[in-house]
């Protein structure tokens, strides 16, 4: 049990420095959510879900500082309700005109009981703590300081934006992020840039029937900040969700995907792409997902990719969990890593539980360096080592991007990893 | 005539192959020997362990390093990380030595064993005589006798009751005994090797077994021996109330080879009772070892009583270049399996492979899979496995591929199939995938499905009726470790398995 207290210590120590909110709409939940992980306390180093992630700079009070930057507007070609966010605080006056888009602010909502988001607010967060916990979550939802709050009844006529900017060295932001998108609604949500230093973002998407949500996130090109996602979302009958994330270097990130199906024709897809160079910092990348079926006919995806070097390390630790009577399931789950070179490393863990008879559900897994047969095609008809390194990555990349429904959109990612391949070509 | 729908085909494939399953619950080993046994005190503690080394005669330095387990043992928590859900085992309430009182004066041969022990294997279709083969096994007549020898040593709840072909495997240099024999005999060997593979605090239960075991099987193939014929070693538990604990250690030296097979049943008991064994493997260089297991512990009644809680380690190490090894697995029984026969590939170019078959039907409990260390150049492994789930029982693959920085250009395949029968089982695949080089390949497929409709159209669109495609989808599908089998085995297994679906549908 001494393992226990140490992780319960290492939470109050890091709860002593934060401040859980009261008085507003999320209050009961805070509380709540403050309990939970005061009970769990924080990971620790031999947790079978923090294996191969050394959960320390996530777990110590201060943030190690990280060099601030703005990587600009990235979705600046695109028409959209776009929201700043500077070290985690909303900066009014670089975003849009929130009033009419039907978008309010955690912080903003005010103690309204009647909030429609009260009944959101921790409660998926909650859910998603079984079987595992994740106490980096449950500390999110008790002590987030901003975030936004997004209804949507019908078609969006445009994207959401939210744009982070890391300014300052010891930023250490919490923002959670509410959003719902009622019977038939449709919404697309951008995310760009770095949010700070370090920094724990938890978003609860609650689709109702028939809902339509797509998510691409671009996580920051900054190599030093330490990041933590996690997406908890609840998908209902013939509703669909699909979230794809490119991430480019960063020392530290692990991006948690937490999927309950919970009506029928349901689909959930997710997808990654992940380019890491550890030549002038370190690069650590873990992706974590896990998908529950509680539903007829069922269908879920992911694909993820990763392109490592210089000692790069990737994770993945993906679990399909399908309930008793969840029978027509089809679950699909590939990761795949290109290891450019001797130094990086690829650790997965692709799980699958099934309880129901009547499924299809797969996984694979491969590891390896680029084929050498395509290499040598390439060479042989007079094409530069480094230009075909890059072509044979984009090809190995392309499932993943391919997740990406919108033209537009796709082609934006795959200019990105162009680019970053072009940067990183020793 | 009547036209099957696709639904009615998948049904019959559920029907036929649910009632091949039970059948298995019509449990053929499930009697007992009624002998005289000569109990230890029941539980376990300092003065067990010393007993169990005095019965076995043993020196004082294999008493000491049961000691040395059992004060680690003490410490040690149960692991608790598989998908099982294990009742509470008291380690106090059971009979950790039990040994029929005819065995109190070691037989010098097999003429001289209890006529009842003798009976008993006989009935088990082992019997323990220098015969061309293991008796029961159908088609075996058309194979040449000579080629088919089958050296057993049977044990018998905590001892080993003789050894046959002792004096022909000796001929070519080979030794064959129980291991309490191999500690007095050839306590150099041994000493060298034993928990050189699996270390004395290796886990809860290998712990357990270094400080209690009774006996088991030692093999030594010395360098550049074929071994002559095929070695099989065959547990049976008959004691009320008694845990079997057996430790095999095999040593195959350079250029040897050995093919060894392993068998197991236990007599139908309400309570369950506890099996833990370690299985040591040394392979030097150019050396192969072929390991086959078919487990048919009484795997405890419909509803989920009694039956064998099955806690086991093996593992091989692969200590010289090109050396080889290859677990054959086919896990019919027990009520709880805990078994991960494992490969450490330190020599380049050293192989590993492992093919299992998991069935759990009723209450049964499987978690069982593999790990590949891969440590030398050039090294190779697969993994073949393939889960079949029926009733109410869990059937879960648990793996490791490792692939270390210095394992440069090793290669690893891994398959994994489940096949669920009925909605109330489950069927889970928890691999764990390492790769630290960029010059090593890794592939891993998993598949969890009902028998498949593009496969079944297939067959159907080319001229077949439904049966013959049923039939041939399912047999398909545990075929490639079938294949892996030596023939004794793969007649046992199949039989046991019985996935052939002839006549099923309609």
């Amino acid at each position: 049990m001494a393992v226990l207290q140490q992780k319960r210590d290492a939470a109050a120590a890091r709860l002593d420095a934060l401040t859980v909110a009261t008085g507003d709409f999320t209050a009961a939940a805070r509380s709540d959510a403050l309990a939970r992980v005061q009970a769990q306390g924080l990971p620790a180093r031999r947790d079978e879900y923090w294996r191969w992630t050394n959960p320390a700079a996530l777990n110590a009070v201060a943030p190690s500082p990280a060099a601030g930057s703005d990587a600009g507007d990235e979705f600046a070609a695109f028409d959209r309700i776009k929201l700043v966010f500077v070290d985690g605080v909303f900066d009014a006056a670089a975003s849009d005109d929130l009033s009419q888009a039907g978008i309010e602010l955690l912080s903003a909502a005010g103690n309204a009981d009647i909030h429609w988001a009260g009944a959101i607010y921790g409660t998926l967060e909650k859910a998603g703590q079984t079987p595992v916990d994740r106490p980096f979550a449950a500390l999110n939802t008790a002590t987030a300081t901003e975030g936004v709050l997004i209804r949507v009844t019908g078609k969006a006529p445009k994207p959401v934006h939210l744009q982070y900017i890391h300014s300052s060295d010891h930023s250490d932001p919490i923002l959670h992020h509410i959003v719902k998108l009622e019977e038939g609604a449709e919404l697309t949500l951008l995310e760009s840039g770095t949010p700070g230093a370090r920094f724990n973002v938890v978003t609860e998407v609650c689709l109702s029937k028939d809902a339509k949500f797509n998510h691409i996130r671009v996580q920051g090109a900054e190599q030093d900040r330490q990041a933590l996602t996690h997406i908890f979302t609840r998908v209902a009958e013939g509703a669909a969700f699909k979230s794809f994330t490119m991430t480019m270097n960063g020392v530290l990130t692990r991006n948690e995907c937490v999927i309950d199906i919970i009506g029928d024709d349901a689909v959930a897809h997710v997808a990654g792409a992940a380019l890491g160079d550890g030549k002038t910092e370190p690069f650590h990348h873990d992706d974590t997902v896990f998908i529950t079926h509680g539903a007829l006919r069922g269908e879920s995806r992911q694909v993820f990719k990763k392109v490592l070097k210089n000692g790069a390390n990737g994770i993945f630790q993906g679990k399909i969990l399908v309930k008793e009577g969840a029978q027509k399931t089809d679950g699909y789950q590939i990761s795949q890593s290109l290891l450019l070179d001797d130094d990086s490393q690829f650790l997965a863990k692709p799980e699958l539980e099934i309880y129901a008879d009547d499924v299809v559900c797969s996984h694979g897994s491969t590891t390896g360096s680029i084929d050498q047969t395509a290499m040598f095609y390439l060479r042989s008809r007079g094409v530069p080592v480094e230009d075909a390194t890059a072509m044979l990555v984009l090809s190995f990349m392309a499932d993943a991007v391919d997740e990406i429904e919108d033209e537009a959109l796709r082609d934006d990612i795959l200019s990105r990893l162009e680019a970053w391949l072009s940067r990183h070509r020793s | 005539m009547h036209v099957a729908t696709d639904l009615e085909v998948r049904e019959g494939v559920d029907r036929e192959t649910v009632e091949t399953v039970a059948n298995m619950g019509s449990y053929k080993y499930g009697w007992n020997t009624d002998i005289e046994m000569e109990y230890a005190p029941k539980g376990v503690n300092e003065d067990i362990v010393k007993l169990i080394s005095s019965k076995n005669e043993e020196p004082e330095w294999m008493t000491e390093w049961r000691l040395q387990a059992f004060q680690r043992w003490e410490g040690m928590e149960k692991p608790d990380w598989a998908l099982l859900k294990v009742p509470a085992i008291d380690f106090q309430d059971q009979y950790y030595y039990a040994r029929p009182k005819s065995m109190e004066v070691k037989p010098k041969s097999l003429d001289e064993v209890d006529p009842k022990l003798l009976a008993t294997y006989e009935k088990l279709g082992i019997p323990l005589k220098e015969q061309m083969i293991l008796a029961g096994v159908e088609g075996a007549e058309d194979y040449d006798p000579s080629q088919r020898q089958v050296a057993v040593d049977a044990v018998f709840d905590s001892v080993s009751v003789g050894t046959t072909f002792k004096d022909k495997l000796a001929e070519a240099g080979v030794i064959f005994c129980s291991i309490s024999e191999a500690i007095k005999e050839h306590p150099e060997l041994v000493k060298k090797y034993l928990g050189t593979v699996v270390p004395q605090s290796d886990n809860f239960y290998a712990t357990l077994n270094s400080a209690v075991f009774s006996d088991g099987s030692f093999v030594y193939v010395p360098p550049g021996v074929r071994c002559p014929m095929e070695l099989s070693t065959y547990f049976r538990i008959n004691a009320e109330n008694t845990g079997q604990f057996e430790r095999t250690l095999i040593i195959a030296d350079k250029g040897s080879y050995v093919s060894y097979l392993e068998g197991c049943t236990a007599p139908k008991r309400d309570t369950a009772q506890l099996h833990a064994a370690v299985v040591e493997i040394i392979i030097e260089e150019d050396a192969e070892v072929k390991y086959s297991t078919v487990q048919n512990w009484f795997p405890g009644d419909e509803d989920g009583k009694g039956g064998i809680y099955n806690f086991v380690t093996k593992r091989a190490d692969c200590r010289g270049d090109r050396a080889k090894v290859m677990w054959t697995q086919v896990e019919t029984g027990s009520a709880i399996t805990w078994k991960y026969p494992s490969c450490i590939l330190r020599g380049e170019e050293s192989q590993g492979e492992f093919y299992s078959i998991a069935i759990a039907n009723n209450y049964q409990q499987a978690d069982t899979g593999t790990k590949m260390v891969h440590l030398g150049k050039n090294t190779k492994s697969r993994i073949v496995s393939k889960g079949i789930s029926a009733g109410k029982a869990q059937n879960t693959y648990r793996g490791l591929v490792s692939m270390h920085p210095k394992a440069k250009n090793s290669r690893n395949y891994t398959q994994c199939d489940s096949l669920l029968i009925g909605s109330e089982c489950g069927a889970h695949t928890v691999p764990y995938i390492e790769v630290k080089n960029n010059s090593s390949r890794v592939e891993h497929e998993a598949t969890t499905s009902k028998v498949d409709d593009d496969q079944l159209f297939y067959c159907r669109a080319r001229g077949m009726d439904e049966e013959e495609a049923v039939a041939l989808v399912v047999n398909g599908f545990c075929k490639e470790v079938l294949q892996a089998l030596p023939m004794e085995f793969a007649m046992e297994a199949q039989s046991l398995v019985a996935i052939s679906l002839e006549g099923s549908v309609g």
